[in-house]
C-alpha cells in the first residue's frame, strides 16, 4: 500500500525502547483488533505450515464424476470444474502465497533497504543516480509494469515474485533514506565515524538497525499488497502455471462461474485471500501502533 | 490531445449526430428495428485484406459487402439456420458457365445491382476487387491461392456486366473459395478516389470505411466498443434485413455477455462458452443455436520433432491414455461430437471429421509404451493457448493426469495469445500442445492440406508423410464425384489413424444464446456473426 | 516566497522529471522488445506466409538492431507519433485521447467517491481513539484494501445486476440507446450535464456507479488511515493544545484548526493514491467493459502490440509527473515552509 505518511518516515528518531514489550502489551490490551489479527496469523501461518498434510484430499486430483457440486458434507467448499476439492485447494494454497508474499516483500526490504540507506548517508552521486531509479520505477503504472515484467520474462513463481518486488522497492527505499538522512549527523554517528569505522560499517550497524521499525511497519502492510498483486496478474492470465493451487487464480477463475451460480468457486478463495489481506493489514496497523506510540496519542 | 486528434474526434462527434438514435430510449423497451449483440472480442479494422485484420472483423466483410457467389441457406434439424456449404448459389453474379475448354470461368453480373452510392457493380469493379485480394499479401492471398486463385492476370473484364477468371487448373476449390468472406467486391470508383501513389489499393481509407453492396453500411463504429450496422436500403442480393440497425457491442467478460442475455438486454450473445451453452438451454426466456463447426477438431498435438514423439507406439499410447469422455464432459460440457471410439481402423466413409478408433484404455496404452524404446516413460511439456485457456486448461490436466498412468510426466505451459501462432505453428516447436484448426472449405483434402503436410501452416506437429503428400495432391483438386477420390481419401484418413500425430479429442460447436424474439440466425463456416437474415418480433 | 520562486519551482520540478520520463521510455522499449511475441506473425494474421511476415517485420522496422529500433522511437516520439496500434487498428494517441477520458472519468469519481466516506470516517476515528468506532473505521477500511478489486466488481455485478435488476447492463460508459454528450471535457456526466441533458447524464452516471463504487472500496483504507493518523497528530500539537486550554469550543477547534492541518498530509498521499488507483483500474475496466486506457493496455500487453503499451505507460508517466506537480504547488500554497526544502 502506497501509505508513506511524513510522519512514519521520522518516526523513532531514537533506537527501539526498553519498553518495547509493555508497549507490545499496552497495544495488544487496548486493541482487540490487533488482538484478533494476531489469531488470525497465526492460524494461517499453521495452514501454510500444515496445510498439505491436513487437506482431506489430493489439490491436484481431477474427479469428472463430482465436478462442481456445491458445498457439502463430503467437500466443505465444494469442488471445481474438474471435480477437484476447493477446501483442499485453499488449504494447500496457502503455503504458495505466503510465499510469495514474503519472498516479494523480504527481497524489496532488503534491496530497498540498500539503496536508501547508502544514497542517504552517501548522498552526492550514489544518491542522484538511486533517485533517478526510483523516480523511474514510480513513475510506471505500478501493476502494468509488473505485467510487463512477468509477460516478459515469462510466467513463473519466480518471476512474479521479481516484479511484485522490483515495484515496491521505491517504498522502502524512500523510509530508508529519509532515516539517513536525518541520523547521518546525529552525535551517534559522529562519534562512530571519529573512532574509526568505515561507512559500510557505520551504514550497517548505526544507520541501518534505525530504519527498521518503520520499515516493518511497511512490510506487514506490503505482504497483503503482494498477495493481491499476485491474484491481479493471475486475474490477466500472468499467474502460476496450471494445476498449482494459488488463491488469485482460483478466484479469478472461479470469478467466471459467478454468474452461472457456482458461487463457491471464488468464494472460499476469495474469502481466504480476504482474511489473510486483512490480517496482514491489522498486524501492519498494530505494529505501526507499538513503533510509533504518538499516532495513539 | 493534440489538435489533430481533437479535429479528427469533433469530426467523428458530429457524425454520430447524424445517426438518428432515439435520444432515449431504455434498453428493455428496444424498438423492433434494432437488435443488440455481445461478442466477446475486437473488431480492429473494417478491410479484411489489410495485414492484421483479426478474425471477428471478418464480419464487417459479411454484413457490408456482396461476392460473385455465395453459399446457400439450410434448416437444420432444430430449426436453426445454416449455409449449406453443397449449394453455390447466385450472389452478385446472376448466372457463371465454364468455357468450352473447362479452364475459364464467365460470369454474368446482375443488372440491378448497385453499391450503396447508388453507382452499378460493374466488372471493372470485380476486377478491381480480387487484384486487391491476391495483390496485398497476407492471409487474403492465402485464402485466394487455396481456390487456385493467384494472379491478376487471372481476372479479365469482358464488358461491363461480364467477367472473366482464367483458371490456372481445373479445380472443384475454386468456386467455393469466391464464396468465402475474402473475395468481397469493392466499389472501386469510390477506393479509387480515396487512394493515394504510396497506398494504391485505399488500404487506409477502406480500413475505417466501408465501399460496398452490402447488406449493410456501418453507421458507427467505436474501436473497442461498439459497431453499428445500418440497413442498406439499396441492398440487392437478397431480401431486405428484418431489422433496421444491428448494435453490436464488445463485452471482454464472457461472465457479463451472459448476464446480458439473461436478462435480456442484449439479443445475441454470440459465441458463448460450451458451459453456458448447455446452461442456457434448459431457460425459457433464452434459445441456444449449437452449430457444429464443419471440418474442424479440438486435437492433441504430438510433435515430432521431439524424440520420443517420433515413435508410432508413443502416439498410439498416448491416444489410448487421454480420458476422452472426462474431456468431452469436463472441458466441452458435453457440446459437439466426439471423435473418439470409432469402430474400424479403416473409415467407412469419406465423411471429416469422424470418430478415430482410439478409446481409453490405459491397459493397452501401457503395453503399447512397454514396446516401445521409452519403455521408462519421459518428461515433456503441455502448451496451451492463453486466449482459449476455457477449454485447453481443464483438457491439458486431465490429458497431464492420463499421461502420468503411463509413466510420461508433463507440465502444463501456458503460452500467450500472442505468442501462440509463432510458437505452434510459424516455428511448430511445441512438443505436445492442443490445437483447433478448422478449414473453411469443407473437405477432407483440404483439411489435410492444412494439417498433415510437411512444412504447412496448421501442421504443428511436423508430421512428414510422402504417401500422404502425394494422395493430398491428387485429390486436393479433384472433384468428389470422381470415382478415384472416395479411396484415396479413405486412405488418408486410414494412415491419420494409425500414424496420430495428431489425436482429435472432438468436433466443436459454435453456440450462441438468444433472445426467442430473435430471427435469422445463421451458422457460417468463418464462425462471424451474418446479421443478414436478422429479424426481431 | 514571491512569484518567482515559485515559477522556479515548478520549472525545475519538470526539469527533474526529465530523467524519470526518460527512464520510463527507456524501460518500457527495453520491456516490449523482451515479451516473447512476435508482432509481425500477429500482425501478419492467420494463415500468413513466411515471407508475408518478412514484410511486415521490414515494413514496421523490427529487422534493425535494436538501439537503432530506439532511436527512431525517440525520433517519433519527439514529433508526437506514437505509432499505430496492431491490436485495434488505430493510431495509438487516437486510442489515448478517447480512451484517456473513460478512465480518468471513473478514477477521479471514485476517489471523490471514497474521500467522502474516508475523510469522516478518519476524523471520527481520530476523536475517539480505541474506542468501538475507531476499531468499526479501521475494520471497514481495511477490508475494503483486502479484496481483489475484480472480485468486488463481480460480485457487485452479480448482485446489483444479475440478482436485483438495480444496476444498468454492464457494457461500458453508456447504453446503446443514448448519444454520448458532445465532447467538452471528455466526462459523460460533466458533459450531459453541460448540455442541459438530464436523462443521459443519469444514464452516463448508472454506468459509472458499480465500477466506481468497486474502486472507491478499495482506496477507502489508504485514505482514511492517513486522515486519521494526520488528525491524531494535529490534535496533540501545540497549537491545539494551547487553543484548547484557552477554552476554545471543540467542534470549532476540531473542524476549523485541527482539520486543516491534518488535510496537508492527506493531500500529499492523494497523488500517490491517484496513480495507484489508476493502476487497480486495469482490473476493474475489463469486469465492467469499461473502454479506458487500462482494459487497452492489457490488451495491448497480451499481444505484444508495442506501439500501444510503450504509448499508455508514457501517458502514464507523464501524468503522474504532471499530477505530482499539481500536488506540490497546492502544498506550497497551503503551507509556504514546504518550499525550503524544494
Amino acid at each position: 500500500m502506497a501509505d508513506a505518511s511524513p510522519s512514519m518516515t521520522t518516526s523513532a528518531l531514537t533506537a527501539p525502547q526498553p519498553n518495547f514489550w509493555r508497549r507490545t502489551q499496552h497495544v495488544l490490551a487496548s486493541n482487540p483488533v490487533s488482538f484478533v489479527a494476531l489469531g488470525g496469523f497465526v492460524l494461517i501461518l499453521l495452514a501454510g505450515i500444515f496445510g498439505p498434510l491436513l487437506a482431506p484430499y489430493d489439490p491436484l486430483a481431477t474427479n469428472a464424476a463430482v465436478a462442481l457440486q456445491p458445498p457439502s458434507f463430503a467437500y466443505w467448499f465444494g469442488t471445481d470444474q474438474l471435480g477437484r476439492d476447493v477446501f483442499s485447494r485453499v488449504l494447500v494454497a496457502t503455503r504458495l502465497d505466503l510465499m510469495v508474499s514474503v519472498a516479494a516483500v523480504a527481497l524489496s526490504f532488503v534491496v530497498g533497504a540498500a539503496i536508501g540507506t547508502l544514497s542517504g548517508y552517501y548522498g552526492g552521486w550514489t544518491d542522484r543516480l538511486s533517485g533517478r531509479l526510483i523516480d523511474t520505477i514510480m513513475a510506471f503504472p505500478l501493476f502494468v509494469l509488473a505485467m510487463g515484467i512477468v509477460a516478459a520474462l515469462g510466467n513463473t513463481v519466480e518471476n512474479i515474485i521479481y516484479a511484485t518486488a522490483i515495484i515496491n522497492i521505491p517504498f522502502y527505499a524512500r523510509v530508508t533514506r529519509a532515516e539517513a538522512l536525518i541520523r547521518r549527523n546525529a552525535g551517534f554517528v559522529q562519534a562512530a565515524k571519529l573512532s574509526g569505522n568505515g561507512g559500510l560499517r557505520i551504514v550497517a550497524i548505526q544507520i541501518f538497525p534505525n530504519a527498521l521499525p518503520p520499515m516493518a511497519v511497511q512490510a506487514s502492510l506490503n505482504l497483503g499488497w503482494a498477495i493481491l498483486n499476485a491474484a491481479g496478474l493471475s486475474f490477466i492470465g500472468l499467474g502460476v502455471r496450471p494445476p498449482t493451487p494459488e488463491w488469485g487464480i482460483m478466484v479469478a477463475e472461479g470469478a467466471n462461474f459467478i454468474i452461472s451460480g457456482e458461487w463457491w468457486l471464488a468464494l472460499f478463495p476469495g474469502a481466504a485471500l480476504m482474511i489473510t489481506v486483512f490480517t496482514f493489514n491489522l498486524m501492519g496497523d498494530a505494529l505501526r501502533d507499538i513503533v510509533d506510540p504518538r499516532k495513539r496519542t | 490531445m493534440d489538435r489533430r486528434s481533437f479535429l479528427k474526434t469533433a469530426a467523428a462527434t458530429t457524425g454520430m449526430a447524424a445517426v438518428p438514435f432515439a435520444k432515449v430510449l431504455p434498453a428493455a423497451a428496444a424498438p423492433t428495428g434494432v437488435a443488440v449483440v455481445a461478442i466477446s472480442q475486437t473488431i480492429n479494422s473494417l478491410d479484411i485484406h489489410r495485414k492484421g485484420t483479426n478474425r471477428p472483423s471478418y464480419q464487417i466483410a459479411v454484413n457490408c459487402y456482396d461476392r460473385l457467389v455465395s453459399f446457400g441457406t439450410k434448416t437444420m434439424t432444430d430449426g436453426s439456420l445454416s449455409y449449406d456449404y453443397s449449394k453455390i448459389e447466385p450472389d452478385l453474379a446472376e448466372s457463371w458457365e465454364y468455357s468450352a475448354d473447362g479452364m475459364a470461368i464467365i460470369f454474368k453480373l446482375r443488372k440491378d445491382a448497385v453499391f450503396t452510392d447508388g453507382s452499378p457493380v460493374t466488372a471493372a469493379d470485380v476486377k478491381w476487387s480480387l487484384d486487391r485480394a491476391v495483390s496485398l499479401g497476407g492471409f487474403p492471398a492465402v485464402q485466394m491461392k487455396a481456390g487456385s486463385l493467384e494472379k491478376p492476370e487471372q481476372f479479365v473484364v469482358v464488358d461491363d456486366k461480364t467477367f472473366r477468371i482464367d483458371l490456372i487448373r481445373k479445380s472443384k476449390l475454386t468456386i467455393p473459395d469466391l464464396a468465402v468472406p475474402v473475395p468481397m467486391i469493392i466499389n472501386s470508383k469510390v477506393a479509387k478516389a480515396n487512394a493515394t501513389p504510396d497506398d494504391p489499393w485505399a488500404t487506409d481509407f477502406l480500413h475505417r470505411n466501408t465501399a460496398g453492396s452490402g447488406a449493410y453500411t456501418i453507421a458507427r463504429w467505436d474501436p473497442g466498443q461498439q459497431i453499428v450496422y445500418q440497413r442498406n436500403e439499396k441492398w440487392t442480393s437478397g431480401a431486405l434485413p428484418g431489422v433496421k440497425r444491428v448494435v453490436v457491442r464488445e463485452v471482454p467478460s464472457q461472465a457479463t455477455s451472459r448476464a446480458l442475455v439473461e436478462r435480456g438486454d442484449v439479443q445475441l450473445a454470440f459465441a458463448v462458452p460450451d458451459k453456458d451453452a448447455r446452461e442456457l438451454t434448459a431457460k425459457d426466456d433464452v434459445d441456444v443455436v449449437g452449430s457444429l463447426i464443419e471440418n474442424c477438431i479440438y486435437c492433441l498435438g504430438l510433435n515430432l520433432n521431439f524424440e520420443p514423439l517420433k515413435d508410432v507406439k508413443v502416439r498410439q499410447a498416448i491416444a489410448y491414455s487421454v480420458p476422452y469422455a472426462d474431456i468431452h464432459k469436463v472441458a466441452g460440457y458435453g457440446q459437439g461430437a466426439p471423435m473418439w471410439g470409432g469402430k474400424s481402423t479403416t473409415p467407412e466413409d469419406v465423411s471429416w471429421p469422424q470418430p478415430f478408433p482410439y478409446d481409453t484404455n490405459i491397459e493397452k496404452a501401457k503395453e503399447l509404451m512397454a514396446a516401445s524404446s521409452f519403455a521408462s516413460g519421459f518428461e515433456t511439456t503441455i502448451s496451451i493457448n492463453l486466449s482459449l485457456a476455457s477449454w485447453m486448461e481443464p483438457t491439458a490436466l486431465l490429458i497431464q493426469e492420463g499421461l502420468a498412468k503411463i509413466g510420461v510426466k508433463t507440465t502444463v505451459d501456458k503460452i500467450p495469445g500472442a505468442n501462440w501462432r509463432t510458437a505452434a505453428l510459424v516455428e511448430k516447436r511445441l512438443p505436445i500442445h492442443l490445437e483447433n484448426f478448422g478449414g473453411w472449405l469443407n473437405y477432407p483434402d483440404y483439411y489435410f492440406f492444412w494439417a498433415y503436410l510437411k512444412g504447412h501452416l496448421f501442421n504443428s506437429s511436423n508430421y512428414d508423410n510422402p504417401e500422404v503428400a502425394k494422395l493430398v495432391g491428387e485429390t486436393l483438386h479433384m472433384e468428389t464425384d470422381n470415382p478415384e477420390y472416395a479411396p484415396k481419401v479413405k486412405r488418408l484418413i486410414e494412415i491419420a489413424f494409425t500414424d496420430v500425430p495428431r489425436i482429435p479429442l472432438w468436433q466443436p460447436s459454435l453456440n450462441s444464446a438468444m433472445s426467442p424474439k430473435l430471427e435469422g440466425y445463421e451458422y457460417w463456416f468463418h464462425r462471424q456473426l451474418d446479421a443478414r437474415k436478422f429479424s426481431v418480433s | 516566497m514571491g512569484g518567482l520562486a515559485r515559477f522556479q519551482l515548478v520549472g525545475s520540478r519538470i526539469l527533474q522529471s526529465l530523467p524519470a520520463l526518460f527512464g520510463v521510455v527507456l524501460v518500457t522499449f527495453v520491456l516490449t522488445r523482451a515479451l516473447p511475441g512476435d508482432p509481425a506473425a500477429y500482425f501478419a494474421g492467420p494463415a500468413a506466409d513466411e515471407k508475408s511476415i518478412q514484410q511486415i517485420r521490414e515494413a514496421l522496422g523490427l529487422d534493425r538492431p535494436l538501439p537503432e529500433q530506439f532511436l527512431l522511437y525517440l525520433r517519433d516520439l519527439a514529433s508526437g507519433e506514437l505509432g499505430v496500434s496492431i491490436s485495434t487498428g488505430q493510431p495509438v494517441i487516437e486510442e489515448l485521447a478517447r480512451r484517456l477520458p473513460a478512465s480518468l472519468e471513473l478514477t477521479i469519481g471514485a476517489l471523490l467517491l471514497s474521500l467522502a466516506f474516508a475523510v469522516p470516517m478518519g476524523v471520527l476515528a481520530a476523536m475517539h481513539p480505541g474506542r468501538p468506532i475507531d476499531h468499526a473505521c479501521r475494520i471497514i477500511a481495511t477490508a475494503g484494501v483486502s479484496l481483489p478489486t475484480f472480485f468486488t466488481g463481480l460480485a457487485l455485478l452479480f448482485v446489483f445486476y444479475y440478482i436485483l435488476g438495480w444496476s444498468p447492463p454492464p457494457i461500458g460508459r453508456l447504453d446503446y440507446a443514448y448519444l454520448p454528450p458532445d465532447n467538452i471535457t471528455g466526462f459523460y456526466v460533466l458533459d450531459a450535464l453541460f448540455a442541459g441533458d438530464i436523462e443521459t447524464a443519469r444514464a452516463a452516471l448508472g454506468q459509472l456507479l458499480l465500477p466506481m463504487i468497486t474502486l472507491a472500496l478499495f482506496t477507502l483504507a489508504p485514505i482514511a488511515r492517513m486522515t486519521r493518523g494526520a488528525m491524531l497528530q494535529a490534535l496533540v500539537s501545540d497549537f491545539i493544545r494551547t487553543a484548547r486550554a484557552s477554552g476554545l469550543n471543540r467542534r470549532r477547534l476540531v473542524g476549523q484548526y485541527a482539520f486543516r492541518n491534518a488535510m496537508l498530509p492527506v493531500v500529499t498521499t492523494l497523488g500517490m493514491v491517484f496513480s495507484f488507483t489508476l493502476g487497480a483500474n486495469v482490473l476493474v475496466e475489463k469486469v465492467f467493459a469499461w473502454p479506458g486506457i487500462g482494459s487497452f493496455a492489457v490488451e495491448a500487453l497480451v499481444v505484444s502490440d508495442y506501439a500501444a503499451v510503450q504509448g499508455f505507460v508514457l501517458s502514464m508517466a507523464i501524468l503522474f509527473v504532471v499530477l505530482n506537480l499539481l500536488v506540490d504547488i497546492i502544498y506550497t500554497l497551503i503551507d509556504p515552509r514546504v518550499a525550503s526544502d524544494g
